[in-house]
């Protein structure tokens, strides 16, 4: 009889193990996917598509947008920060000129991360491109690296900061393609500010979204495309 | 003599004890993260580890986040932990004369107040 109770004891003492085993992973799961804490996932690939036929020469309605978004001044002197500049190209041979917005390209290699002596200048894992002011010192070797001429110097002590996106005297910026907007489900301030939507947000890792139908159906470019850096921005039209 | 001895000694630390604590604007504080006394001394460690999880894994946790911080601990009065000398965080750290390095780059201001400013332009 004794006997008998001992397994009985012991198999429910090892059903109600398994039990718990079973249940443990689902809940996890569960407090995983419904969390905002997961953080940047590598699945995802933030870019953009920069259609040049519908940007307006003279046009500088992103550029104001970003200025207004990140708290930057908007001048341009050289000591002014300046995360995205509106560019005017003219092909000599056929006449034929061209406007288009240039900001941090968001490489896939970026040379600014290679280059930089703290690792302040890092890649997130959804390829955003950004500087970890907490650790920078302000060597600048990553604006000089940047061959797209992305990244500004803080020179100037400021005030006023926009809470959402910190910026200090001492330190290298550049776009953040507004990635304090991403982290809550937005997307950057010139894609939304392009009166023609000529920039197109989006992810290009997901099969269905909006931006890589277009690069998988259009022609589109990567600036400087010889270097291999893969830039997560891309040029249609140019 | 000892009697005299300890009186002295009691003149001597008198002072001392006049220096009161700092009395600090604390907004609408109340506690979400941990006590009081449990805050006061490790909220710098906390701030430390949210600040590199947040920049650069990604992992935003509201609770611990320097924002949310400000939001219910910025004065009442002008929306913000460093404009007064006994804002909440100039306060303490002056009477404990510790260097106050955040606000370098990040707005001391209550981010609600911000937008509401900034809408208003």
């Amino acid at each position: 009889m004794s006997d008998m109770d001992m397994n009985r004891r012991n198999f429910l003492k090892t059903s109600v193990g398994a039990a718990a085993v079973a249940i443990a992973p689902g809940m996890l799961l569960y407090s995983v996917a419904q969390g905002k804490s997961e953080g940047a996932s590598s699945k995802v690939r933030w870019g953009m598509l920069i259609d040049t036929n519908q940007c307006k020469p003279g046009c500088n309605d992103c550029v104001t947008a970003c200025n207004n978004e990140n708290g930057l001044s908007g001048e341009t002197k050289p000591t002014d920060s300046q995360w995205i500049r509106k560019i005017d190209i003219k092909d000599i041979s056929t006449g034929r000129e061209i406007s288009l917005p240039m900001m941090c390209q968001h490489c896939e290699h970026p040379p600014c991360v290679d280059v930089c002596p703290t690792n302040a200048s890092m890649k997130r894992a959804d390829g955003i491109v950004l500087v970890d002011k907490h650790r920078c010192i302000g060597c600048r070797y990553c604006m000089m690296a940047c061959p797209y001429k992305a990244r500004s110097f803080v020179h100037e002590p400021l005030t006023g900061q926009n809470p959402d996106v910190p910026r200090g005297k001492g330190t290298v910026e550049s776009c953040t393609l507004c990635v304090h907007r991403i982290d809550v489900g937005g997307k950057s301030a010139c894609s939304e500010a392009c009166p023609n939507k000529a920039i197109m947000f989006g992810d290009l890792n997901d099969a269905n979204s909006e931006i890589s139908r277009k690069v998988h159906s259009v022609a589109s470019v990567q600036v400087r495309a010889d270097l291999r850096l893969n830039p997560g921005v891309r040029y249609q039209g140019l | 003599m000892k009697k005299l001895f300890f009186s002295l000694l009691l003149c001597l630390c008198l002072p001392v004890w006049a220096a009161d604590a700092p009395k600090l604007d604390i907004g609408k504080g109340g506690q979400c993260v941990e006590d009081t006394q449990w805050m006061r001394k490790n909220h710098m460690h906390l701030l430390k580890h949210a600040r590199d999880d947040a920049l650069r894994l990604g992992i935003r946790d509201e609770k611990r986040s320097l924002k949310v911080c400000i939001e219910c601990h910025a004065s009442t009065r002008d929306n913000s932990v460093i404009a007064r000398a006994d804002s909440f965080c100039v306060g303490c750290h002056k009477y404990e004369a510790v260097k106050l390095d955040c606000f370098e780059c990040h707005s001391g201001t209550r981010k609600s107040a911000w937008l509401a400013q900034r809408n208003a332009k």
